[in-house]
């Protein structure tokens, strides 16, 4: 609220001087910044969509098709898979992530023992890569989980999860949460010690339960931080590649192949413009997801 | 709003809120996360444990076991398979050049922004440059990978300005909410001074700038150091590969010698490890400031 009324106050302290030319050097600023953005991503963005509309592999001749591309999208089973994989798996990764780092973040500012240094170990992962770490768990899904399973008499964890079609996407959202965790267990713990302590103080008073502060205080008062969480949890694992490079690489088959794969591996096998028509609805799709988050956000904004 | 948050979760160490409340440590909750922690802990552990087992050792299937006998012999193989010092260097010039060009780029044309709201240009500028927070790498990779080819980018370098430029977005946005907080006082008496606009961003606003200029540079560095998507695909001398892709190659090779693998994972794991248990505090602080402000 504060930002906005800053922004209108000093507009109109600016009408006023603007009759001047603006400062070149402040051209100087912006031009370097929106230049490299235009060749970086506008420019290779457009010719992306343009080529998606023809039939070319990358080099050489080419030919206009129309939507051929796109019909053929929707039409192929491997593509519209690989869409409802990657949008399953963001959604139980936000999920799972979500969960876990609200009840962690709960936990780490409640009256305990060793604070500072429970959150400094929750928050190693953040640093490290999600592929070398998805190498790690790989070895033990492979190894150390069958062993465990086979131990225990525990039927389905005695093969490898990875080389079962319908558990192999568990290990991606295991993995995939083990990294994000950290940084969504941040925010929360932003939010719930942005709560004012006499809000608890009068639920005392009232004989609330610990379960009941936790439910009808702190949920809703963190709301607007699970909004921050979800949008940026859905945004990154919408990208899912890294970790699933490392643990299946795509396999077994297709199962677990993303929407990143998919383009990738096509264009590695000499598809250029019919993946670039894929891209081109992954980015509608996203666009449209985006939005769809921000409204909503807007909405509880002016709640 | 934000800073306060930051700020508590910098003070708080053990959260004073709940002082008041229950006056006993929550020991059940204590234990609990300490168990938790072993979620954390166990990966890494097996990772340490078998780069440091022999190439028997390494194989008998069993992860949890200590090494014995202790052995480095993975840490000189996997040191000369993987190259190691030429992907050290790679890596950090790809992350050096990354946080450095995103904090001018980014603090440079938010200045700008800022300062002339009210002309269109800078206006639109800033939902252009804002526009692109939601266009995935993958969308826009194809034509990437060919035009850094065309134009002899397929090197760090090109890795540098695209990964920069995926970066630029969300920074943008941290700067300049942050430079709608600084009062415009501030600046003007630098320019009664008679400094001109660049000598005023260097004197008076850069310096200002500084907490979320680190908040930033933490989000390239994590973004840039890790990454194995954008450098895989954009670098096209396998010699020129940063750490994460480089590991890559005991998936194909001496997938059996799996202490040279994860003594080469634990190598290229721990310097980002260190530097974070080092400025654990200011990490936490930054990334929470950046995330709540985004």
């Amino acid at each position: 609220m504060s930002a906005t009324t800053t922004i209108v106050t000093r507009g109109d302290h600016r009408v006023r001087r603007s009759s001047r030319r603006p400062d070149p050097v402040f051209l100087l600023f912006l031009l370097p910044a929106l230049i490299l953005f235009t060749l970086a991503i506008t420019v290779p963005g457009a010719i992306g969509i343009f080529f998606s509309f023809t039939d070319s592999i990358g080099i050489g001749d080419w030919h206009f098709n129309g939507v051929t591309n796109y019909i053929a999208a929707f039409s192929d089973p491997a593509v519209l898979s690989s869409f409802a994989f990657t949008f399953g798996f963001a959604l139980a990764t936000v999920l799972v992530v979500n969960v876990i780092a609200f009840l962690l973040a709960v936990g780490l500012t409640s009256r305990i023992r060793f604070a500072v240094g429970l959150r400094a170990i929750f928050v190693i992962p953040m640093v490290v890569s999600g592929l070398i770490i998805a190498y790690v768990f790989q070895y033990l899904f492979q190894n150390s989980l069958p062993a465990a399973g086979s131990a225990l008499g525990i039927p389905f964890l005695q093969e490898s999860i990875l080389s079962n079609p319908d558990l192999a996407w568990i290990g991606i959202v295991i993995v995939t949460a083990w990294q994000a965790i950290p940084g969504t267990l941040l925010i929360y713990i932003a939010g719930i010690l942005s709560i004012p302590g006499d809000v608890y103080e009068a639920a005392d008073i009232d004989g609330a339960s610990r379960r009941q502060q936790l439910l009808r205080i702190t949920l809703p008062l963190v709301a607007g931080y699970v909004v921050i969480n979800t949008i940026l949890g859905f945004k990154n694992f919408l990208n899912a590649y890294d970790i699933i490079i490392a643990l299946t690489n795509g396999g077994p088959g297709t199962a677990t192949r993303s929407i990143a794969m998919t383009i990738i591996r096509g264009f590695q096998t000499g598809d250029y413009a019919y993946q670039m028509a894929i891209a081109t609805l992954f980015f509608f799709v996203a666009i449209a997801v985006a939005a769809l988050q921000l409204s909503v956000t807007r909405g509880k904004g002016n709640s | 709003m934000s800073t306060t948050h930051t700020e508590t979760i910098v003070t708080a160490g053990s959260t004073h809120r709940s002082r008041r409340r229950h006056h006993r440590t929550a020991w059940s909750t204590t234990i609990l996360l300490i168990a938790c922690t072993l979620t954390v802990l166990v990966p890494l552990y097996v990772t340490i444990s078998m780069a440091f087992k022999t190439s028997s050792q390494s194989v008998d299937g069993n992860a949890f076991s200590l090494p014995a006998p202790f052995d480095i012999s993975g840490f000189v193989e996997a040191w000369k398979l993987t190259r190691f010092p030429m992907g050290f260097a790679m890596s950090v010039l790809v992350t050096a050049g990354t946080v450095v060009l995103t904090i001018l780029l980014a603090s440079w044309a938010s200045y700008a922004i800022v300062r002339n709201w009210d002309r269109r240009l800078f206006r639109w500028s800033f939902f252009y440059l804002l526009g692109a927070m939601f266009i995935p790498f993958p969308v826009v990779a194809l034509p990437q990978i060919q035009l850094t080819g065309r134009v002899g980018l397929d090197n760090p370098l090109g890795v540098i300005l695209l990964a920069t430029m995926f970066q630029l977005s969300f920074s943008v946005l941290l700067f300049t909410a942050f430079l709608r907080s600084i009062p415009l006082e501030l600046e003007e008496s630098a320019r009664i001074d008679g400094a001109s606009t660049w000598q005023t961003f260097w004197r008076a606003i850069f310096p200002l700038l500084a907490p979320m200029s680190a908040t930033v540079g933490i989000f390239a560095f994590l973004y840039a150091w890790n990454d194995f998507m954008m450098p895989s695909l954009i670098i096209s001398d396998a010699d020129l590969q940063t750490l994460p892709v480089r590991q890559n190659f005991f998936q194909t090779q001496f997938s059996s010698n799996y202490n040279i693998a994860f003594a080469s994972y634990l190598m290229a794991m721990a310097p980002a490890i260190i530097a974070y248990l080092f400025s654990q505090r200011w990490v936490m602080a930054g990334v929470t400031q950046g995330a709540i402000k985004g």
